[in-house]
């Protein structure tokens, strides 16, 4: 196998799960349930895009075509984004939200501790910078999660319902394919399976206390890794996209 | 000491530039006007997230993007900043909050106007934030403590808007033909709301000469009216966009623009309510909170629980830890 | 059921070596998100290394109507600030 073409995918894979989740979560400027954490939310955004940046600039560096962090997040068609079918769910609710960022931070969070030490010294780098902002959102999500699953009555079974709608989104973050195994051989990236067995704990513990039930593992979606992606991507870059493709080749 | 006293008192040390301050006597009435005042301040702040967080989703650069987000974001703190200092005055925000999405408490009016154009959000934050920081630079010395130093923490914050805002609008007057049509549609639709961002004419103005008094108010609509398009006149140039005003003309004499007359029967109805954007702003505003209520409701529920298993863990557990701060 | 947020008052120190300041309040449910909403609200622009929270309740302040018994029996003793003794001139470092 070709280095680079990897190399590549796999930094798309990091950059777009970071772009598509701010991009989400931004739809919250405005619209939160209290200002508090109308900020606490756009923190997160402003964070995740942060990162989308830093690793799209690098992803464009290692394809060497002179694609800039903009190319790569306005010109892309979907087929051609490598994010997680998770991250790109529509919001619905405060609780679906919270429990969307739970289920990646916890996932990020393990990743990205053994990305700090990636044989990408690059990579390395940018990773130092993004486990702070990543240790915070997890205590975050995981708060909320507790809160809203031990809450009222109501939260509890909105938290329930969002549980059984988005776990089936889950198993792909640990679904290793030929470019995750790459990255591990490289020591690049980390093995998914020790990211999975850390992944389940923390969800269990925090599901324990937040007295939520674990659905039982089903049928688990995939395909975002590879471009084939859930209905809901084509109207996230429509938005995202119009300007640059209304007008092409400008400067903003 | 009497009424009369008090309230002499309490006027002395405003004349003497002596901030007042949350437990200071002040006349009902001076408390009264703060309260509405500040909180419409706080309701605007969060009603104008709304006509630029309509692009977010939409920046054409992810730096604009994150630019946006940020400004959109400082908004929220402003009217945090602002609901606070009304709280200082007896008031709570979740009140303050009702009176504006379910009965007659009012927001700056600018912002019940669409953004249909990327130019928008140049243009609101060149004239928007422009208007609004020349109107709240002078209320840095506002005689009330809490709202002053609000002010002065949001003036702070707001110095990059405005120039986020312009960077925009040069950047689209310096590229296709198309973008510089864009900056000048948006120039054409948000010139004149903007002048009226300052309220009526003093002439018109029921509230203005009590709050000059009290210092709450520190210089008239119309001189704050002037300084605004007296420096943007300017920077209009700059751009090489033209300002959709044919009786806009320098005037040696006074030494100031002149500029034409202002559509007041405009203004009044948007503020009554026929704005081409005002219900959809409280609508979308009462869905945020309304949806918010099961969250809200939820945390609080959660917290009073694990306080409630926490005092029932520290009476078996003893001795209580001494509490240490650093 | 409807219960609002308590408030809370935010102290702040901007970096070690100087004392927390008050900065503003703000709405939480507990300590911890106080904290956590006092980072998001108040820390944006790197304000701070250091915060404090107490819900407002537990504040009390002196009353205005006492700031004659209170404070102004201080104005008078003058003879606790430096410049109330006069030194000549010559002697240095004092």
């Amino acid at each position: 196998m070709n280095l680079e073409p990897s190399h590549f995918e796999y930094l798309l894979r990091l950059a777009d799960n970071a772009l598509i989740l701010g991009q989400r979560q931004s739809e919250w400027c405005g619209h939160g349930p209290v200002l508090e954490q109308d900020i606490a939310l756009t923190n997160i955004a402003l964070d995740q895009i942060g990162q989308a940046r830093m690793l799209l600039a690098y992803a464009g560096k290692v394809e060497g075509k002179g694609r800039t962090e903009d190319a790569l997040a306005f010109l892309r068609d979907a087929g051609e984004f490598r994010n997680l079918l998770l991250v790109e769910q529509p919001n619905e609710d405060w609780g679906y939200t919270i429990l969307r960022q739970f289920f990646f931070d916890a996932f990020n969070f393990f990743l990205y501790q053994e990305l700090c030490d990636s044989a990408d010294a690059e990579l390395a780098v940018i990773a130092q910078k993004a486990i702070k902002e990543i240790t915070y959102h997890l205590r975050f999500s995981s708060e909320w999660v507790i809160r809203l699953g031990d809450g009222t009555g109501l939260s509890h079974r909105k938290m329930q319902e969002a549980v059984s709608d988005l776990w089936m989104y889950t198993g792909e973050m640990f679904l290793p394919d030929a470019i995750d195994e790459w990255a591990k051989d490289a020591g690049i990236g980390p093995s998914l399976q020790a990211i999975h067995v850390q992944w389940n704990a923390r969800v269990r513990e925090i599901f324990k206390e937040a007295t939520l039930e674990l659905p039982e593992s089903g049928w688990m979606q995939q395909g975002g890794k590879q471009g084939i992606h859930t209905e809901h991507l084509g109207y996230i870059l429509a938005d995202m996209q119009f300007l640059q493709r209304a007008y092409p080749g400008l400067e903003w | 000491m009497n009424a009369e006293q008090l309230e002499k008192t309490f006027q002395d040390k405003v004349d003497a530039e002596i901030r007042i301050e949350p437990r200071d006597w002040m006349p009902e009435a001076y408390r009264k006007t703060l309260i509405r005042q500040i909180s419409q301040h706080a309701h605007s702040e969060i009603v104008g997230m709304l006509p630029e967080g309509n692009w977010i989703t939409r920046a054409p650069s992810l730096r604009r993007k994150v630019a946006l987000l940020a400004k959109v974001q400082d908004e929220a703190g402003h009217g945090l900043y602002l609901y606070s200092a009304a709280e200082t005055l007896g008031v709570e925000r979740e009140t303050l909050i009702d009176e504006y999405l379910y009965g007659n408490a009012k927001y700056s009016s600018i912002f019940n106007y669409p953004t249909l154009n990327w130019a928008d959000i140049g243009a609101i934050g060149w004239l928007v934030d422009g208007a609004a920081i020349m109107n709240q630079v002078p209320l840095c010395r506002c005689s009330y403590g809490p709202y002053a130093r609000a002010m002065v923490r949001i003036c702070k914050e707001e110095s990059f808007h405005q120039r986020q805002g312009y960077e925009i609008m040069l950047t689209l007057c310096r590229g296709s033909e198309a973008q510089k049509a864009m900056a000048q549609d948006a120039l054409n639709r948000w010139w004149w709301p903007s002048l009226m961002m300052f309220g009526p004419h003093d002439s018109d103005s029921p509230h203005s000469e009590q709050s000059m008094k009290w210092k709450i108010k520190r210089l008239s609509n119309d001189e704050l009216r002037q300084r605004f398009v007296d420096v943007t006149v300017e920077q209009a140039h700059f751009l090489g966009i033209a300002i959709p005003d044919p009786d806009l003309r320098w005037n040696e004499e006074r030494g100031h623009y002149d500029f034409g007359p202002i559509n007041w029967a405009e203004f009044w109805d948007v503020v009554k309510g026929n704005g081409p954007c005002n219900r959809d702003r409280i609508r979308a505003r009462r869905k945020a909170h309304e949806e918010g209520q099961w969250v809200r409701d939820a945390a609080m529920a959660y917290a009073e629980k694990r306080k409630a298993r926490q005092t029932a863990a520290e009476a078996v557990a003893s001795p209580t830890p001494v509490a240490t701060y650093s | 059921m409807k219960k609002d947020w308590p408030l809370w008052e935010v102290f702040i120190r901007s970096k070690n070596g100087l004392h927390h300041k008050h900065v503003g309040s703000l709405h939480a449910t507990d300590a911890q998100m106080a904290i956590e909403n006092a980072r998001d609200v108040y820390t944006r622009r790197s304000e701070g290394v250091s915060l404090w929270v107490v819900e407002s309740k537990y504040i009390t302040a002196s009353s205005p109507n006492q700031t004659e018994s209170l404070f102004e029996p201080a104005d008078d003793k003058i003879y606790r600030h430096p410049t109330f003794y006069s030194l000549p001139d010559e002697v240095k470092n004092i």
